[in-house]
């Protein structure tokens, strides 16, 4: 049993991470333009100006 | 004219000193354009940066405004074919966003939290009886109240305020019983944890909130998403007017066009032929007659002079009229309207929405229900304080409102989904319940049955290529009968060196000869005498001429979607402003017979305060500024997107297009979704007649409360997707061509110049 003093503070590790990503990517506006996004990655705009 | 307007009004400066402005855009079908645009904007000189979101429709610009105007952004997007508009972001959206985000963020709070304290409480119901030893136990349950006190205390927030608020006035809300249910859950199971007990609800009572919120993400997703639909639409229609610079003299070369939004009282402005008058205003110079029919419903021009007061959205005759400008609300029409709408929105706000009136028969049974419980376990059963107490709130636990509480807002989402799918735009939630009951029709008749603007009334007995050439002459021309010629006819280019004649006609050489469209004497041709209740206009070409009619015309689906509304077992009936001679043709290409005409702001709402008195629950139907109080007084209403601004405000939802189609698929999806809602409560009903004997014979394991209320959320969210369809079926029945997927606002808002399908 002595394993759970890793595991849970393992598990609630994980979960507060992944807790933050959502509140980071609230902040960052990345729920701004679902549908935008999908399509910006296609787009070659960047390449041209190297 | 000048080249395009002055948007600076709308532009804000950063603090880098940069200038910056929203545009709502127009003409974006798919995912290319995002590339055309950014790529067009950012080759301008001058533009730091353009941002387009595909979600919204809307392109942010940062530039130097040095360098570039605001106007010339415009004008490059229109070059490459996409209408833009400058779009002010109104405080309600800011607020839905807000709204939006909260909920996500407590969402994630409790799903983090629910899984967390599920990964726990599974291991303790597995280890329970032998395997695991009751100190882990309560070490386990300990963590778990870790978790779940803050995570509650943070995602209940919602339901929290607003219980309190509901509680405040006296009522009581779904929230309320929700609220309390947490609260006494994760007491008691501090209170056991305390105690070594083995048993805890950490578990029910997060995942309570995680599902909860669930549901009202979904719904709030779809509510944004519909706003900011509506938002775009107010920005397109872009409507500007031409202003003297103020403070300098009023001569023809201080005339700038400016944004409606920026017009400020007193400013003066200019209203040329046929245009939209932009504000309330005193005329100041000029003579003209003006079409009020959106204000009044009255289709007969009405003459003005020096003095008179115009009001906003009415359109301008053959002459010329210098305005003043008024502020909005000193017109006496528009305060007449506005008490009417007070003391008939007073009348109607006794309405209770459906989910608060299941709640105020829940709440006290449930309660009362744990109560008896606790108390008959305490002295008939001869159990202790403390487990009457547990059994008590176990009952508590299982009734918890979840599938209740979900049962509405699930049908809800995806009824708003359907309505904007069908073109429709909810104002008001409540609306959909209300629609759905609704067993009267009643219609506005000017702009409601008829399309707002006039057009050629007998297009089809005008040989085709003399329509066409009447078509081409009037793109030469801004007066009024010429703009509804361009409209009923396809598209076409304009003839090369036409000449206007101001009030009179257009001519151009055309063929061997010379081409003639205008008034009777205008073309030299002996008038056939005055129609009853069209305007006559005339195109001639050598010998050949043709009388073309302008008057308004019936929606295309109009007499359809009346006939589908009469099988659908709904009353019908027409009530206008209009003159009855008016109204009485309509009446009957539409076989109403239910009609009247001439009427008053107050006399409609006379007549449906009648008819409820008669036990009606009437929809009603209005677009201009006399239905406004009557659609506040109706159970339910709809009004046409061309509305005036006051009416659309009353309107429950407003419907987008030419057609008149959305009005049935309305009632259609909204009496399907209260079907559903209705369905969803009697399942909550009955899974608590069914659990709640378990939690009163102290059964209520968390094991069993955890299965149990996950099981009927799902039951209810999966009854309400069932909702997908029912519009669709209408459109398809009124042959609607296929709805262009989920951009009902493109399709409405473009073909206001020449491509408008001749219906």
């Amino acid at each position: 049993m002595n394993v759970l003093i890793f595991l849970i503070p393992v598990a609630l590790a994980l979960g507060l991470l992944g807790l933050y990503g959502l509140f980071w990517s609230l902040k960052s506006g990345q729920y701004e333009d679902l549908e935008g996004a999908a399509y910006r990655i296609l787009q070659d705009d960047d390449i041209d100006r190297k | 004219m000048a080249a395009s307007p002055d948007f600076s009004h709308f532009v804000k400066t950063d603090a880098e000193g940069r200038s910056r402005i929203d545009l709502a855009i127009d003409g974006i079908t798919c995912a290319a354009c995002l590339g055309d645009i950014e790529t067009a904007m950012k080759r301008l000189p001058g533009v730091v940066n353009a941002r387009l979101n595909l979600t919204s429709h809307r392109l942010a610009v940062t530039f130097d405004a040095a360098r570039i105007q605001a106007g010339g952004l415009t004008g490059a997007l229109e070059a490459i074919g996409y209408r833009a508009y400058p779009y002010e972001q109104r405080k309600v959206e800011a607020d839905e966003a807000a709204r939006f985000y909260l909920l996500l963020k407590c969402l994630g709070v409790a799903v983090f939290a629910a899984m967390n304290i599920m990964l726990l409480s599974i291991s303790v119901w597995s280890g329970e009886g032998a395997s695991m030893p009751p100190e882990t136990r309560d070490f386990f349950h300990f963590l778990s109240a870790l978790i779940a006190l803050p995570a509650a205390a943070y995602a209940g927030q919602p339901f929290y305020f607003s219980a309190w608020n509901s509680l405040r006035q006296g009522r009581v809300n779904m929230d309320v019983p929700i609220t309390i249910g947490v609260s006494l859950a994760l007491a008691l199971s501090v209170y056991e944890t305390w105690r070594h007990a083995p048993q805890a609800y950490f578990d029910s009572a997060v995942m309570l909130l995680a599902f909860l919120l669930a549901g009202r993400v979904m719904d709030q997703a779809m509510r944004r998403k519909t706003r900011a639909a509506a938002g775009n639409l107010a920005a397109l229609k872009g409507e500007n007017a031409l202003r003297f610079t103020p403070g300098d003299r009023e001569t023809e070369e201080n005339l700038v066009l400016t944004p409606v939004a920026a017009l400020a009282e007193d400013d003066r402005v200019l209203v040329r032929a046929g245009e939209r008058i932009p504000a309330d205003g005193v005329i100041e110079s000029g003579a003209s007659s003006v079409d009020e029919s959106a204000i009044t419903g009255e289709t007969l021009g009405k003459p003005v002079r020096l003095g008179d007061n115009v009001y906003a959205g009415s359109i301008n005759g053959d002459g010329a009229l210098k305005l003043r400008v008024t502020a909005a609300g000193n017109a006496a029409l528009i305060d007449e309207a506005a008490r009417l709408i007070d003391a008939a929105s007073a009348a109607r706000s006794g309405y209770v929405r459906l989910a608060d009136r299941a709640s105020q028969l829940y709440a006290p049974v449930v309660h009362l229900a744990a109560l008896a419980t606790g108390l008959t376990w305490y002295f008939f059963l001869g159990a202790g304080v403390h487990d009457a107490l547990v059994v008590g709130i176990s009952v508590l636990i299982i009734t918890c409102p979840c599938a209740l509480a979900l049962a509405v807002p699930a049908v809800q989402a995806m009824a708003s989904g359907a309505f904007f799918r069908a073109g429709l735009f909810l104002n008001d939630a409540t609306g959909l319940e209300k629609i759905g009951e609704v067993d009267t029709v009643v219609f506005d008749k000017t702009g409601t049955l008829t399309l707002p603007e006039p057009r050629v009334a007998n297009a089809g007995d005008i040989p085709p290529d003399l329509l066409d050439l009447a078509a081409r002459l009037a793109h030469s021309s801004s007066h009024p009968l010429a703009r509804a010629v361009v409209r009923s006819a396809g598209a076409a280019p304009a003839l090369p060196d036409a000449r206007e004649t101001p009030g009179m006609g257009v001519a151009a050489p055309f063929g061997d000869g010379e081409a003639w469209l205008g008034s009777a004497a205008f073309c030299e041709i002996e008038s056939p005498g005055a129609h009853a209740d069209a305007s006559a206009i005339f195109v001639r070409h050598g010998a050949r001429w043709a009388r073309l009619l302008i008057r308004q015309t019936l929606r295309p689906d109009a007499t359809r979607v009346l006939d589908h509304l009469r099988e659908s077992g709904l009353n019908i009936a027409i009530l206008s402003g209009d003159r009855p001679e008016a109204v009485a043709p309509i009446a009957r290409a539409l076989s109403v017979e239910s009609w009247s005409g001439g009427l008053k702001p107050a006399e409609k709402i006379a007549f449906i305060d009648e008819r409820v008195a008669e036990g009606a629950k009437i929809l009603m139907v209005g677009d201009g500024l006399n239905d406004a109080p009557a659609l506040a007084a109706a159970y339910a209403s709809l009004s046409p997107i061309d509305a005036v601004h006051l009416t659309q405000t009353q309107a429950d939802a407003v419907f987008l297009g030419d057609r008149l189609a959305p009005v049935a698929a309305a009632i259609a999806i909204a009496r399907r979704a209260r079907a559903l809602m209705r369905q969803n409560l009697f399942f909550a009903a009955g899974y608590n007649v069914v659990a709640v004997p378990f939690a009163m014979s102290g059964h209520a394991t968390p094991l069993f409360a955890a299965l149990a209320m996950s099981a009927s959320s799902i039951v209810v969210t999966v009854n309400a997707l069932r909702l997908r369809g029912p519009g669709k079926a209408v459109t398809h029945l009124l042959g609607e061509p296929k709805s262009s997927g989920n951009e009902p606002a493109r399709k409405a808002s473009s073909p206001k110049p020449v491509a408008a399908p001749s219906a």
